[in-house]
């Protein structure tokens, strides 16, 4: 029998504060979920609802809790307060019936190195129960989907990180989960292997229907990955929304204008009302806007005033650049 | 059975397949450490013993008592990868998050040492068979008595019980097999030296009794009363391995 939160759900940010959505929505909702060792708090009253279908993002720096945070949700960890449902299964309680339904690929891989590719997969997915004939039609599925099946008689030790994290992404999917959780899996590959990575993840999550909860501080993978992301910090939540939303939340609308001749009308620039702060640095006058400022004006102003102008870009913060605010906001 | 046993059942005999796997597939370095730590001992109580003692060896009261050391020191060999070697190798973390049991996994593992070293052991009870028959060859086949082969069978399964239970138990907590080895060296020292120490203890009237049952006792008796103790001995290893067991506090360890 699958449990129900019978409270409102708090949470640091109220986007469902007080909302009682059926679980169906969620695949993964916390309430003021907390771990502690000993006198350090891992983490601190996560309250989060992570919607079905998506790739949501929990994006933090090193140590801030997000392998924890995986741990208690799969029931490895017991949280020292709060609560979390997990496919509708409290964590606490019902821990089996999360594993039973989730795959994992943990900070490390947890391939069998002396074992061939085929056999890794073959051994779990004995462990998940599938008959003789699924099994080897699934193994070959997924590795030929990840471009794996033609190596899959090598052994895994000898293969490339990137090769061994895509092996391991097969692994969580081998059963059909409803939700995969995936911790930090492009850490500590090339550029070219971690957009490979991706790549592949995003059109197998696609293919596969399955709702994944992805941690990392690579916040450009997070950016062309998730739909939905949360940023923590030592443990708190600091925010969590669309990275859209974020950004258009806790940035402002920029603009970057290259050319020469600026100084002459800085300051008449600086006192228009839709301009926040305008500087020029390397020749590039980077100008911070109110919301839904229009740039063309700004530019009309720029050319009256005898600027050069040779490129003109506007856009929102990056993620990196919210990230960035979260982290100092919090630090002050 | 019901679902839920076949299930478990299934799940522990995946555990243990992997388990061999793992054991077939060591390193070369291991692998050859291994055969020779098998080979040598296998070599001498398999085919020369038998060769040198003919029919004689399948009477021998030495004979059980060598095929129940033989699997304890094999399992002694290989337990300690068990929880150890998977946390060294950082595959612990993901069979935990799977969806095997705990019991499964425990006795998963068990049963793959326990199988390993109680089959060698068999294997090797079957080639003093074939030795005797070959090299001491007078008239008919020669065989153990029928006593001594249910001891044979008995006995090594406790034995690789006892040392693949203490080894578990150890493994479960050790932060590497090297210190998983050294604290079942220290353990089956403890038992050895303490054992014999303790002896003096113990009333000179039970003493007694004790060593005058062993020396002249049946080997039958015998056979019964230490496959009585290592199934005893057995039983609470597994318990306290049971009771040790904790996904959470293996995760933190």
């Amino acid at each position: 029998m699958r449990s129900r939160f019978g409270c409102a759900c708090g949470s640091a940010r109220p986007e469902w504060r007080g909302e009682i959505a059926p679980m169906s929505e969620y695949v993964i909702r916390t309430d003021g979920l907390t771990r502690d060792f000993r006198t350090n708090r891992a983490v601190s009253e996560l309250s989060i609802a992570v919607p079905r279908g998506t790739i949501f993002g929990f994006l933090g720096p090193n140590g801030s809790g997000k392998t924890t945070t995986i741990r208690m949700l799969l029931g490895l960890l017991e949280p020292t307060a709060g609560r979390a449902e997990v496919l509708g299964f409290d964590v606490r309680t019902q821990a089996a019936e999360i594993r039973k339904r989730s795959g994992a690929l943990l900070e490390h891989h947890g391939l069998y190195e002396r074992f061939r590719a085929e056999d890794n997969l073959d051994f779990y997915a004995r462990i998940w129960g599938l008959p003789a004939e699924k099994r080897r039609a699934r193994i070959r599925n997924l590795l030929e989907k990840l471009g794996l099946w033609e190596r899959r008689k090598e052994f895994v030790g000898r293969w490339s990180r990137g090769m061994k994290q895509k092996l391991a992404i097969a692994r969580a999917m081998l059963h059909h989960p409803e939700l995969i959780f995936l911790d930090e899996p492009t850490a500590g590959l090339d550029p070219v292997a971690a957009a490979a990575l991706r790549d592949d993840l995003v059109e197998l999550a696609a293919r596969e229907g399955v709702s994944v909860f992805l941690t990392t501080h690579n916040l450009t993978e997070a950016e062309k990955m998730c739909g939905q992301v949360a940023v923590i910090r030592q443990g708190k939540l600091l925010a969590v929304g669309s990275p859209d939303e974020l950004r258009s939340r806790n940035g402002p609308l920029r603009a970057e204008i290259v050319g020469r001749g600026f100084g002459p009308a800085l300051e008449q620039i600086r006192l228009r009302p839709e301009v926040m702060a305008a500087a020029v640095s390397n020749g590039k006058l980077s100008i911070d806007l109110v919301s839904n400022a229009e740039v063309a004006p700004i530019v009309a102003a720029l050319v009256a005033a005898g600027a050069a102008i040779e490129e003109v870009r506007k856009g929102a913060a990056s993620l990196e650049e919210v990230f960035l605010t979260l982290m100092e906001e919090e630090q002050r | 059975m019901t679902d839920g046993g076949s299930s478990t059942l299934r799940d522990i005999a995946t555990v243990a397949r992997k388990e061999w796997m793992e054991i077939v597939l060591q390193r070369a370095s291991m692998r050859a450490g291994l055969l020779a730590a098998l080979g040598i001992p296998l070599a001498v109580l398999g085919i020369w013993l038998p060769a040198q003692n003919g029919p004689a060896w399948f009477t021998s009261p030495l004979t059980p008592v060598l095929w129940t050391w033989f699997p304890i020191f094999i399992c002694a060999t290989i337990i300690c990868d068990a929880f150890a070697g998977e946390r060294e190798r950082h595959t612990l973390e993901t069979l935990l998050a799977s969806r095997l049991s705990d019991t499964s996994i425990l006795f998963g593992k068990l049963a793959g040492a326990i199988g390993y070293g109680w089959g060698l052991a068999l294997a090797g009870a079957v080639l003093n068979v074939v030795t005797v028959n070959v090299v001491a060859r007078r008239g008919g086949f020669v065989m153990f008595p029928a006593d001594v082969a249910v001891s044979i069978v008995v006995l090594s399964f406790l034995g690789a019980s006892l040392t693949s239970a203490a080894g578990v138990l150890v493994s479960l907590r050790a932060a590497s097999v090297r210190q998983a080895q050294q604290t079942l060296s220290i353990a089956v020292m403890a038992v050895f030296f303490g054992g014999g120490f303790g002896l003096k203890y113990v009333p000179p009237q039970l003493r007694r009794a004790f060593v005058q049952f062993v020396t002249v006792g049946d080997a039958l008796s015998i056979e019964v009363a230490a496959a009585a103790v290592l199934a005893a001995v057995d039983v609470a290893l597994v318990i306290a391995a049971m009771a040790r067991f904790r996904r959470m506090r293996l995760i933190l360890d």
